[in-house]
Formats: structure tokens, sequence, C-alpha cells
């Protein structure tokens, strides 16, 4: 029982992190229904920002020199590749964003190099026993902070003036011009917004060991998990990202007991299997609006 | 019905006329130029040239398919790479040694393995196909960029076939009337190869073209321009769509048999997101539903590398070593994504749109337009 409750705390504590890279990509989603693939490019500048920042200026305020910097990367990509191809195909913008994930990456992945990079974070691999249960304190510290920017985003979404401007351009963008919002801003402060919890994500995931460049191939696992919530359901994106970590670690641990003729882990491949038994049965996913095809 | 007049090369007087492959004289002409200019090429091209064409006919065997899917019928694929895989392996096991460490039957007649390769990765097409034409658009991306993960790690397990991670097997050898393509005998290793893709590559690729103005292709691109009203026309969705996986399926395959041949091992790390992105490159970089633009695109992403590794005499602040940085390598994972966004944005039709626009310049000189 301890065993399975380490491993479903340390699911949580990466849940947190693709929660956060979910959100981001469901405000995008959300803003001009295009599915991002730049994310796990922002996250890993972001990682990387702030492993370069904290010798200079310590840690917390390199999370958050960092977590703006990248905001304000992503802000500038919006305006300069995405900007020009709104109203063209989704997939082609879709593609873009591939292309500039390829650029940011490598450009961010310069500065890794061939070494591994540590991030400086005051957690390290200290672990607090509760009860039995091992918890790691960067995934109790991920947990928390995930908290803290899910309550933060419902209340600037619910009470602030460009957080209602953008749900309302998210139901109807027309009808939300004709209201006076700005739609340009809507775009560019969902990118930043996308931008900035990537990064935010990067630096819990890149936290405890040292990361080196591959550190990207944990921001796509936000694929399903916005698959599992539905593509634009931000209350989604957070139970959707729980429950793909608890799943992800869970098969992790109980690997070889349940699959004993692979050598290979399976919790790598897990969430995406668990997204393809998704689309099977629930295409639109858990909170998803299902899409109504009108002609 | 069908008469031809002279000097007037843009009056067609019958439907056949104008959908026929080479529809004009100076098409026609230029066809046969190039081709005669391709057949002749290794016989005057040092031999490491020509190992950077080689892989671009095969690259450009893959992106035609690639192109089926997502060029004409709209179906944005990012699991190439594991069809590429599935055939690479399909090929490495009927050609490999039956008596070796890995699985193998002893094939190697290309004309054999080639085909076959192409088959199972249609089959491995068609299996997923199912899940793909219910879903659209970027679901469709999803789902195949979980694929390429799924079936790397399957590639990384099955050891006996694929060596594992980091390991490898030998790639698919060429016996093709007795001679081994890989071997230098009166003609050079890469020269025999050459020719050899360059027929493959015909063949496939007038395939593609008959595939694309034939009732099919009309199908793709009605489901493309608006699945919905393709639909009420009475195209049948899901059956063109499983067409669709299955052609673009079997092309990789082919491209995959053959994609290692050249370098002879082949390991499961190759077939990952990044061969995925590189036939989307390809596909885009060249113009997006055209065959020769395809074979264009395949063509400068497999010269990347090579114009990477010359770079350094220019920009001297290049390394060549990949410890340093900025290294040619980075330099080249740039370009790939640089290319991508540029031409999407400033030629969405590219490089056979470059092309039209000189085409058109010359066809209605001095005036422009």
């Amino acid at each position: 029982m301890n065993e399975f409750l380490t491993a479903t705390g340390q699911g949580m504590g990466n849940g947190a992190v693709y929660a956060l890279l979910a959100l981001g990509f469901v405000i995008i989603y959300k803003s001009m229904s295009v599915i991002s693939f730049a994310q796990p490019a922002f996250m890993m500048s972001g990682a990387v920002l702030v492993s370069h920042l904290t010798g200079r200026i310590g840690f917390v305020a390199a999370v958050v020199v960092g977590t703006i910097a990248i905001a304000l990367v992503a802000l500038v990509v919006e305006r300069v590749a995405i900007r020009p191809m709104v109203g063209k195909a989704v997939f082609v913008i879709a593609i873009i964003t591939i292309g500039i994930d390829i650029v940011v990456r490598t450009v961010a992945g310069a500065f890794v190099g061939v070494n591994q990079l540590l991030l400086g974070d005051p957690w390290g691999l200290k672990v607090v026993t509760v009860g039995g249960v091992q918890l790691q304190e960067r995934h109790i510290a991920a947990i928390l902070a995930a908290a803290v920017v899910v309550t933060v985003l419902f209340l600037f979404f619910r009470y602030t003036r460009i957080g209602l401007a953008m749900r309302a351009a998210s139901l109807d963008q027309e009808a939300a011009m004709a209201q006076g919002v700005s739609i340009g801003t809507v775009f560019a402060v969902s990118w930043a917004l996308a931008g900035g919890l990537a990064a935010l994500a990067g630096v819990f995931a890149a936290s405890g060991n040292a990361f080196d460049q591959s550190l990207w191939m944990v921001a796509l696992v936000a694929l399903p998990v916005i698959i599992l919530g539905g593509l634009d359901s931000l209350g989604g994106a957070v139970l959707g990202g729980l429950i793909i970590g608890i799943v992800e670690s869970v098969v992790r641990t109980y690997h070889s007991t349940w699959f004993p003729f692979l050598d290979t882990n399976t919790g790598g491949i897990a969430p995406y299997i668990v997204m393809l038994l998704v689309l099977l049965v629930r295409p639109h996913g858990l909170f998803g609006t299902k899409e109504v095809e009108r002609v | 019905m069908s008469t031809r007049l002279r000097g007037r090369p843009e009056l067609y007087t019958s439907y056949g006329q104008e959908m026929s492959l080479l529809n004009t004289r100076a098409k026609a002409l230029g066809v046969l130029a190039i081709l005669a200019v391709a057949v002749y090429l290794p016989m005057g091209m040092e031999d490491d040239l020509l190992r950077v064409l080689n892989t671009g006919l095969v690259f450009a065997i893959g992106a035609i398919g690639l192109n089926l899917l997502t060029g004409y019928a709209g179906q944005v694929s990012l699991g190439h790479a594991f069809f590429i895989g599935v055939g690479a392996y399909t090929a490495a096991a009927l050609s490999g040694d039956p008596d070796g460490r890995y699985i193998g039957f002893g094939i190697t007649n290309p004309l054999i393995w080639v085909p076959a390769a192409g088959l199972v990765a249609a089959a491995c097409g068609l299996l997923i196909a199912p899940l793909a034409t219910r879903l659209r658009g970027l679901y469709l991306a999803i789902v195949t960029l979980g694929l390429v993960f799924i079936g790397q790690y399957f590639f990384i397990e099955w050891r006996s076939l694929s060596g594992g991670a980091q390991v490898g097997r030998e790639a698919a050898t060429p016996i093709l009337f007795g001679a081994d393509l890989t071997r230098a005998g009166a003609f050079s290793e890469e020269q025999k190869l050459f020719w050899f893709f360059l027929v493959l590559l015909v063949i496939f690729a007038v395939l593609a073209r008959n595939i694309a103005r034939s009732k099919i292709g009309r199908a793709f691109a009605a489901i493309r321009d608006r699945d919905i009203a393709a639909g009420v026309m009475g195209v049948e969705l899901s059956r063109y769509k499983l067409i669709a996986f299955g052609l673009s399926s079997f092309y990789a395959g082919v491209a995959g048999s053959l994609m290692f041949v050249a370098s002879g091992t082949l390991g499961p790390e190759q077939f990952g997101l990044l061969l995925s992105v590189q036939f989307i490159a390809m596909v885009l970089i060249g113009g997006v539903a055209t065959i020769s633009g395809a074979i264009m695109g395949a063509m400068l992403i497999a010269m990347l590398p090579r114009i990477a590794s010359e770079l350094p005499h220019y920009l001297p602040f290049l390394s060549r070593s990949p410890i340093d940085s900025p290294n040619i390598f980075e330099f080249e994972l740039i370009a790939y994504g640089a290319l991508i966004v540029a031409f999407l944005l400033f030629e969405p039709r590219g490089l056979f749109g470059i092309w039209l626009r000189i085409r058109t310049y010359w066809k209605s000189f001095p005036f422009s337009y």
C-alpha cells in the first residue's frame, strides 16, 4: 500500500507539472483554436534560463525573472510568426509552431550543450516521510505551485477585464469584437500566459536531478493530458494532468509486476496508450465541448 | 476531337488532353531533359555528392507518400517516422542472414523486399486508420504523434528484430540479378544505388501523379477542401481516408526499406519525432499537393547536412564539433525550423510556387501578368 501511495504522490508531483503545461495548451486553444507545439521549447528555455540565473540572483528571483522573460519571448513569437497567419487553416498555424519549437529549442539547447545542467533548486531529492509514505519535497512544491497558479488563473478569468475578454472571445470571437474586445490583445495575452506557464512547469520538471537536452520530451505528455481533460477545458487540464501523472507513475512502479515479459519500462508510453483509449471511447475528453459540425 | 493547334500550347480541345501527364510540349521536353541529366549524373559526379543525392531520392519517395496524405487528402500526420521504421525493419528482417543474431530470412532480392516493406507498412497504416478516420485536423496530428512514441517503444523492445536501443542491426542488402548494389564493381556503390533509387522514384512518382489525377485524387481533394461537403456529394469519407492512410504508409515503408541501404545499419532511435518533422518540412518546403514539389523539398532537406558541413569555411564561428556551440548540427536543426516557418509565412506554395512564379514571368514576358 505504501508503495502505491508513494507512487501516487510522485505521480501527483509530475501531474502538477503536466497540468501547468496543459493549461498553457488549453489557453492558446481556447483563444485561437490552435494547438501550439511550441510549448516544449518554452518549457525547456524556462528551465535553462532559471538554471543560469540562479547562481546570480537566487532561486526565487530567478524563477520570477525566468517566467516573465519566457512570457515575453512567447509574446514576440506570437507577434512575429503567428499573428500574420490568423485566419489561415489551423493546421498551418500548428505546423508553424512546430517550426518555432525546433528553432527555440535548439537555441535553448545550445546553452545546455552536451553537459547536464543543475537547476539550483532548494529541494534537490530530499524526501519527507509521512506515515511510511515517501514524498519528495520537489513534488510537494510542484503541487503547491500548481494550486496557487490555478487559483490565480481562476480569479484572473473571473474578475479581471482582460480575463473576461478572453472568455468572451473564446465563446464567440465576432460578438466579442463587436463589444469592443481587442482580439489581438487576447491572442497576445494567451500566448504570454502559456509561455509563462510552460517556463514555470520547466522549473519543476527540471528540479531534483540534473537535466539535459531531452527535458522537452516531458512537455509532450501534456498532449495526452489535454486529450483526456478536453481541449478547451481549464479544469480538465488540471484534473487530466493529475490523472495522467498518477497513471504514468503507478505503471512505472508496478511495471515489473504487471509486465514481466517487457524489459523496457512501459511508464513512458502509458500516457499515449491512455490517450488512444480516450480517443476511441470519448474523443472530446472528460470535460471538453463536443464538436458540432454545422454546414 | 483532340487535335492540337500549333503555337497554342494552352488550347485544349478535350478533357483528356488537359489532364494528361505531359500536357504541353515544353513540359514533355523538360521532363525528358531532367531525366536524361539524372541518368547521366552519376558518371560525372563525385561519390560523396552522389551519396547526398541518393538520400534525397529515397526521401523523395517518402515525401511523396506524406504529400498524398497531408497535401492531397489534407490529413496532417506526424506519424510518418513510425511507418518508415516498419518498412525499414521489414526489409532488414527479410534480407537478413538466417543464421545471424537477429531475425532474418535471407531474401536479398530488393524486388521482393521493397514491395514487402511497403505492404507491411501499409497494413500497419490500415490498422491505425479506423482510429484516425474518426478524428480530424489537430486530433489526428496528436494521435499520430503518440504513434511515434509507441512505435519507438516496440522497436526498442523487440530486440530480436531491432537489436535494441544503442545497438541496432544491419540494414537490408540489395542483391539485384546477382549483383550486390552496395559493393563497388564496374560502377561504384553510389552509382549503382543512384540508378536503382532513380528508377524506383520515377515509378512511384508517376504512380502518385496518376493517383492524384484519378477518381481517388479528386476524392482526396474534396475531403481536404471541405470534408462535410465532400460527404454530402457522395464521397465516402472513411473509405478514402483509409485509402490515403494505406497509400501514404506504403510509400513510407518503401522509403524506409531503402533509407539505410547505403549506411548499412539502423537503430530504433532513428525513428523519432525529428524524422516525422523532417518529412513534414519536405512537403511544406517543396510544395503542398504537388509531386515535383515533394521531390524538390526532399532534395533540399537531404542537402542540408551537407550545406551545414560546408558552412564553417564561410562562417568561422560555426564549429564542426558537437561539443562546441554554435555548431553545424544546431545550425541544421534551426534551418529546418526556420525554413518551415519562413515558407509558410512568405511562400505557402513552397519551392514549387517559386518555380511557378519564374515560369509565369517568362511565359508572359514582357508583361507582368
